[in-house]
């Protein structure tokens, strides 16, 4: 590893369209924030794909273990009565 | 789980098709070979913008040369994309730029030819951009998500490249005598490096077998070469041009041409080193490199003091 003088990286996330979740784009590096955002404008929206950037220094994100996916999604396994289609109406109830 | 079980663990999900993400776990030779593959092909992107670089001032408008810096810019674009995309694999970007510029990694060996005149900007664009679509195409779908994930982007970015190379050609073989010759001639000194770009021949790629079963290729050079060739020539047609080949051939059995023997002895000699301008472009890139040395630990500097002015002003508070 040989990476002391590199600038720190950072993840990119943009919101497309107002009204739309921001969604991961990919990352850059970057020395600081103001940089990341600049870099982010000039990698990730060159042909207007978003109206806002969010950017994270990766250092500070935190993911699941997928090895752990198992258990750590276990307990909504076996609990179909959460969603709508679990449950029979009568055909007369047509809007529900 | 053992070694074993995360081996079949791994071979299922690549036999289902499900794509595999950084933090899952993957045999060292998927790993390596992916930072290979991957940096390499970043390394092409940022080496490629040396050989059109050179026409940005002297572009023969105000619109090719907007063209030509949107093409440029979105080629360094997609160099960050898929050095991003061989740093979820555990390498740092340092690391990688050390490869590149130690001559240790290779890059596409296409951009070691020079570009003479203005017809090898259109030449490029119809051709290298092409083979290289032809090439990425399929690996939007391939098995490592970071790495189809920026293939996807570019892919998306890069068809306008080879729109704009066309259209380059088609005023040029649209034009006087001189510049339908001009347009002719980048034909023939692009045609045959860019058969190459594919590639050598099946026989002779060992690794293709294990990396189409990965799914990081998806399908062989030979096969994708003939497709290139085969949309290539219907292309020329329209511009009037002459494929350099003299053995080609349509070949009504097959429903493909036929073509003559590619020179892989020119092939060989350029990726040891040996091209018209090995030299100059990783010169080049490492003066850039170096020279901008200066300006990256000053940004480097200046987000350190910041910060700490900050931090002392939030003491203070």
């Amino acid at each position: 590893m040989n990476n002391k003088n590199e600038w720190p990286l950072w993840e990119v996330f943009i919101r497309s369209k107002a009204g739309l979740d921001h969604k991961h784009a990919g990352s850059l590096h970057a020395a600081d924030e103001k940089m990341a955002i600049e870099n982010a404008r000039d990698v990730y929206t060159r042909r207007q794909e978003g109206v806002s950037i969010w950017v994270v220094e990766s250092k500070h994100i935190h993911a699941s273990d997928p090895d752990e996916s198992g258990s750590l999604y276990d307990p909504a396994n076996d609990k179909i009565y959460r969603h709508p289609t679990f449950y029979n109406l009568p055909e007369e109830v047509k809007y529900m | 789980m053992t070694v074993h079980s995360f081996q079949e663990h791994f071979d299922n999900l690549i036999d289902r098709e499900i794509t595999i993400e950084p933090k899952d776990w993957m045999p060292d030779d998927y790993r390596k070979t992916l930072i290979r593959q991957i940096s390499q092909h970043a390394h092409s992107e940022i080496i490629g913008m040396l050989p059109e670089g050179n026409w940005i001032t002297r572009a023969p408008s105000l619109r090719r040369k907007s063209v030509l810096l949107a093409k440029v810019q979105d080629e360094a674009g997609h160099g960050l994309y898929l050095y991003s995309a061989a740093e979820t694999l555990g390498v740092t970007r340092d690391d990688l730029y050390d490869q590149l510029h130690s001559g240790k990694a290779k890059y596409s060996s296409i951009f070691n030819y020079p570009t003479l005149t203005w017809a090898d900007m259109g030449a490029i664009g119809w051709l290298v951009d092409g083979a290289a679509i032809m090439n990425q195409v399929p690996l939007c779908r391939t098995s490592y998500g970071p790495y189809a994930r920026a293939m996807v982007r570019v892919c998306k970015e890069e068809s306008f490249h080879q729109r704009q190379g066309f259209e380059i050609m088609l005023t040029l073989s649209k034009g006087t005598e001189v510049q339908r010759k001009m347009a002719q001639d980048a034909f023939n000194r692009w045609w045959w490096p860019s058969l190459m770009m594919f590639g050598p021949p099946d026989a002779e790629s060992p690794h293709t077998e294990q990396s189409v079963r990965w799914r990081i290729k998806r399908m062989t050079n030979d096969e994708l070469r003939q497709k290139f060739i085969d949309v290539t020539v219907e292309q020329a047609k329209i511009l009037g041009l002459t494929v350099p080949d003299k053995n080609l051939k349509w070949n009504e059995e097959r429903g493909s041409y036929d073509s003559g023997a590619i020179n892989w002895e020119e092939f060989w000699n350029v990726v040891k080193g040996n091209g018209p301008c090995n030299k100059q472009r990783l010169e080049t890139r490492k003066k850039a490199w170096d020279e901008g040395k200066w300006v990256r630990d000053a940004a480097m500097a200046n987000a350190e003091k910041r910060k700490q002015r900050k931090e002392k002003a939030a003491q203070a508070a």
